[in-house]
Order: C-alpha cells, then structure tokens, then sequence
C-alpha cells in the first residue's frame, strides 16, 4: 500500500470536498489521471453552472441532432406500425376452436409467425430509435460517481433537479417530434397486454371435468382402442401379466359413414394407459375393485403435477413414472403418489366388459385428468363414492 | 527431478496431481478389475460338445443354476424361470445379460457367452423343463421379415408405448431406483421381438395378441430404419435432440466457461500495473 491509496485507506469520513490535491487511485482501464482530479468539483455547484464537469460535456452539433431526431422519428412510427401489426395478426388467425376448419395448425403456425414477427420489430425499432437517440440527439457526458453521504433532507430536492436536468438535456422536453413518436409507438404496445389477458377468460372450468371418454350420444359406453391401430381389446387376450398398451375411446362415428376421428387435445386429454397385472397383485379397496377387469387396470396417462405423459410403467415394481418431475405412482394401488412433486392419485378408468367380450369404459373419469386447479375439489374418493354412478362421471 | 522440485509450487501443479491420480487409479481398476464373464466363456464353449437338451441341461447346471436353482425356482431374491419360454432365454443370453457374474439392479448389455448353437439348448432345455412360455410365432423370423412391416404404423405404436422409456429413436432412458431403459442400437430384430413378447426386467409385455406380429415388425422396422439415419447432432449425440439443442448445451456451457475465465482472469489482476 503506498500513500497514493488513500481513498479506501480513509473510508466514509472523507467527501467530494477533499481538495484538489488528493490523488485518485488509478483504476484499470481508465488513461492516467493527470492535471487536477475529476472528481474535485462539487457536483451541485458545477451543475448550476450548467454542466457537471468542466470540460467532459460534449453537446451535439444542432444538425446532427436534429437529424437524430428525425430518424428516431422514423423508428418510433415503425414501432408504432409494427405495434398495430401485432392486434391484426392476433385478430386476424383464429387458432384453437376458432380455427378454420380442418386447418388448425396451419392457422396456429401462422398465428405464431404474425405475432412474433410484429412484436419482434416493434420492439427492435424502439430500440432502435433510442439508440439513435442517445447516439444523436443527447449530449454526452464523461461521468465520475463519488459514493454519496448518507441521505439527507436535501436529497429529494436534489433528485427532482437532477431528474429535470436530465429530462431537459435528454430532448424530451424541447423536441416535441421525438416525445409523440416515442408516446404513439408505446400505444399499441401498451394495450397488447390488457387485450391478451383479458380473452384468458372467462374460464370453462367444465371443460377440464370432461374427456371424450364419456359415453357417445347413444349412450353405448366406448371401447378402448390401441393407439396406432385403433384396435379394441378383447378383455380375454389382454392376459399376459405385464402388459401395458396406450389406449384412446372410440370416437363417434363420423358423418356420412366415415370413420370419426378425435382431435388432438381430446387425444391428449383422453389417452390412457391400460395394464394387465395378476389380479392378486392389485392392492385395491374392494369399492375400487369395480374400476377393473380382472387384474387389468387403466389410469390416465396425464401426470397429476404439470401434464406430461407419465407412462413409464416398470413391470416388477408396478410404478408408474413421469420422467419430467420424477413424479412416481403406485399402478397396484390406484395410483397413489409415492415419490415427486404430483399433488395426487392418476384417476383410474372404470373398466367393463361389452356383450361382444371387448374391453370397455363404464363412464367418463370420475376425476379430471391432469394438473390440478383451483375449483377442481375433492376428488372421486374424498367425495363420498363408494361405487361409480354412471351418471356422475359423464 | 529439478524440473518438479522447480515447478511443484506452481499454482496449477494441485489440479495436475489429481487429473494423474484419477488417471493412474483408473488405469489400475480397468486392468485388475475381475472379468469372470469373458473367462467363463472360453470354458463353456470348450465344454459344449454334447446334443440339444442334454447340452442345454449341461449349460444349465454350470451357468445358470446357481441363482435360479436346478428345478428353476429362483431362489435368495433371483427370478424363477417357471414358464419364461425359449425367447426370454434367447433374449437374456443372446445379448450377454445372462450368465451374470454381478447380479445387479440391471444388467447391462455385454458380448454373449454362449455361442447361437448353445443358446439354442438352453433355451430349449429351459422351456421344456420349466414350462414354455411366449414364443416368436413359426410364420414370422423377425430377422429376415422387419423390412415389411409399416413402418408409419410401427412409429406411431412406438412413439405411444416405447419412447416413454426407450426415447423417440430407441436412445434409452431412466427409469427408477437405478434401473435403466437401454438404447436399442445394437439389438438384433428378434432380440427386439423376443423383447416384446417376454418383457425381460422391468419391461412390460406386449404379446402377440394385443400388438399383432405384423404390427410388431413395423415397431422393428421403425428402430432399424431410424438408428440407422444420419445423425445430425454434432459432436456430441444428447439422445439425437438433434443440432439446436446441443448448440443450447454448447451455449450455456460454453458462455459459463467464458464467465468464469473472466472471472478468474479479473481475479487474478495485478493493481496499478
């Protein structure tokens, strides 16, 4: 340490008013501090003489500024376009149920594409502008921050000063052009949020109740078929102990004698597993027992903690896993929680058997599938049931 | 020893005394480490000279009795062999799974002991003896027919009964309490067959009746096709996730990296020079 360090050597007692004779520590990076320090002044009373620090304000020239504020003009009204651009692409692509028919995901990639790219360069052209801004328009400083005193009363005082003499050098206040391009580029983006939030609602809770395992218009339960082949089981050939496949209900049959189809997220809502265990492997209440056929037992593949496919089924150990969280359920049980985050049970399927042998569903999950939510109450068990109304799932 | 005794201060000289003890231990382990499995082998195929169940019995009672018991009961925790069948046989010992020297929570894939002929005994003998179980159907040799199955349909069943475990191009993955779904890129087509209809370990089944065996050529025929694609993942494979996402890991890590050397670089800054 030599006695050029003084700075830290003297803590907090020593201000900005030391004098010009105490020298700076040098700091890497910065040329060496040569002539008298920077810092000398105080800032206060250099302020009011109409610049920081003597020497190190560097206003622009009128031209250069005035061009600056012309093309960040320009970058704010593309902003601005931009901005609009984003609520017509919103508008404009109805995804989801609204869709066009039979062109969902198209109109969803479009949808993305419109909002992304509208937002995107709303976004980069205000940067833009600003850039411009600073780069042009407002003066430049070469600044040295002392560590200040403790607050003072004087403190507020100071701030609306400084904040007034900042907003006066920024431009703001003399450049009118820059203000309203600034103002009407924000606009769009400014109702963007309110307009998106408000169309998460209102909420059709029921619709997260339902899956499209419920019984068809005719009432005829549905059989499972095997995703892939969309073949039925027949509950007499599931029979080796160990099976598992992925099943889906049979949709409705489609208009004009073609095959109906399930969409997508009904796909993702409705799939499920089916596992074939040695009945005595089954450690289920005797009530539960009803939910399967013979040691064969379906639970919704839908992990209870986030939604992933939790189908990781280990035969010797009869867990289920969920490889995203590690969520871990027991399959002989009905699929208690027995490791990770998931809140509760996967809900089981009630299983029968139709005239023709195959492997149907009595009713819809009595449960909801899926991530808890807040009006979700108890579940089928905690509600009271000992047997399934057929009713009450569908 | 100058050269130590100059450098052995050196700031660095710590991190070079652990890499050379990691390296020198695990050069000791990998050369002393017991390798019982490959020494068997010799020893087995020297003794298999005799015929078809006989052989089968023979091989049985030297390699595999000792845990499943000679009636094939199993026994202090190892699975019975009642009604596995010939493909749960072929299957174990035609991926060198079984014989086991280190019976573990999972056996890892290994060289086969045995050659094709004795496997056949084996499995033969064990099937006979302890009751047959799910066999590959006469009509079908995986080996020879995978090419004809849907390769479409065999994705989509894939994609919703395998690739939870086994990653969407049979990468493996997994599973819990230290088990494994293994990466099926050396697995013949009957070893996957066999595979499906025999649920080896913690596997489920998937027989003849639920997934037909046409369907299950196209499962097959998907894993041949698939593993056998160009792999675009760069250096390094992550589970063919494919360029984008190595190139995230390759970011994150990379910019960490860059961090921390200016860190340490900053760190290490002499002042007022």
């Amino acid at each position: 340490m030599t006695d050029t360090n003084d700075t830290n050597a003297g803590g907090g007692a020593e201000g900005p008013d030391d004098g010009p004779a105490r020298r700076r520590r040098r700091v890497i990076g910065t040329p060496p501090a040569t002539g008298p320090a920077l810092a000398a002044e105080d800032p206060r009373e250099a302020a009011e003489a109409g610049a920081a620090y003597p020497g190190m304000f560097h206003a622009r020239p009128e031209k250069e500024q005035r061009s600056g504020e012309r093309w960040a003009s320009v970058a704010f009204l593309v902003a601005m376009v931009a901005g609009i651009g984003f609520f017509v692409a919103y508008f404009a692509f109805r995804i989801g149920e609204h869709a066009p028919e039979g062109s969902a995901t198209l109109a969803a990639r479009y949808s993305n594409f419109g909002l992304g790219l509208s937002l995107a360069i709303a976004l980069l052209a205000i940067a833009v502008g600003m850039t411009i801004w600073v780069r042009k328009v407002m003066p430049h400083y070469e600044v040295v921050d002392e560590r200040h005193d403790p607050p003072s009363g004087g403190e507020r005082r100071e701030f609306g000063d400084y904040f007034m003499k900042g907003a006066n050098e920024s431009g703001i206040v003399k450049r009118p052009m820059l203000r309203r391009t600034l103002l009407l580029a924000m606009v769009p983006l400014g109702l963007a949020p309110i307009v998106l939030l408000r169309d998460l609602g209102p909420n059709n809770i029921e619709v997260l109740r339902h899956t499209a395992w419920a019984p068809g218009p005719d009432g005829r339960p549905r059989r499972l078929l095997i995703e892939g082949t969309n073949q039925p089981i027949l509950a007499a050939e599931f029979d080796s102990p160990g099976s598992i496949i992925t099943v889906l209900p049979e949709p409705d049959p489609g208009e004009d004698g073609h095959e109906g189809h399930l969409s997508l997220t009904e796909q993702a809502k409705a799939v499920t597993l089916l596992i074939k265990m040695r009945p005595e492997e089954l450690a289920l209440p005797p009530e539960r027992l009803d939910f399967t056929i013979d040691g064969i037992i379906a639970y919704s593949k839908v992990c209870t903690h986030v939604g992933c496919a939790a189908a990781l089924y280990e035969q010797t150990t009869h867990r289920i896993l969920c490889p995203c969280h590690q969520s871990t359920f027991d399959a002989r049980n009905g699929g208690e929680v027995i490791f990770g985050p998931a809140g509760r049970a996967l809900p089981m399927l009630p299983l029968a058997v139709d005239s023709e042998g195959y492997l149907v569903a009595v009713s819809d999950y009595p449960d909801a599938v899926g991530p808890s939510f807040w009006e979700r109450g108890p579940n089928f068990w905690e509600r009271g049931n000992e047997h399934l109304d057929p009713e009450e799932g569908s | 020893m100058n050269w130590i005794t100059a450098r052995r201060r050196h700031p660095l000289m710590g991190y070079a005394v652990v890499f050379f003890a990691l390296v020198a231990i695990g050069t000791l382990w990998a050369v002393l480490a017991p390798n019982a499995d490959r020494a068997e082998a010799r020893t087995q195929e020297a003794g298999a000279t005799q015929q078809d169940l006989a052989a089968g019995q023979a091989l049985f009672e030297q390699s595999c009795s000792s845990c499943h018991g000679i009636d094939g009961q199993g026994r202090n925790g190892m699975p019975s062999l009642q009604g596995v069948g010939a493909a749960a046989v072929d299957f174990q010992v035609s991926t060198g799974r079984m014989p086991s020297m280190n019976p573990d929570v999972q056996m890892p894939r290994k060289p086969p002991v045995f050659t094709e002929e004795q496997i056949d005994q084996l499995a033969a003998y064990v099937s006979t003896s302890f009751g047959g179980g799910p066999e590959i159907p006469a009509s079908v040799d995986p080996d020879e027919d995978y090419a004809r199955g849907d390769i479409e349909l065999g994705q989509r069943v894939f994609m919703s009964n395998c690739a939870q475990c086994h990653n969407f191009v049979g990468q493996g993955g997994a599973l819990t309490g230290g088990r494994f779904a293994p990466e099926l890129t050396e697995s013949t087509p009957e070893q996957i067959y066999e595979a499906l209809i025999s649920g080896p370990g913690a596997m489920p089944v998937f027989d003849d009746e639920t997934l037909t065996p046409e369907e299950k050529l196209g499962i097959i025929n998907y894993i041949v096709t698939v593993r056998a694609e160009p792999d675009s993942g760069g250096l390094f494979n992550l589970g063919r996730l494919g360029p984008s996402s190595e190139g995230l890991v390759a970011w994150t890590v990379g910019i960490g990296l860059i961090v921390a050397a200016a860190m340490w670089i900053t760190a290490r800054q002499r002042e007022n020079d």
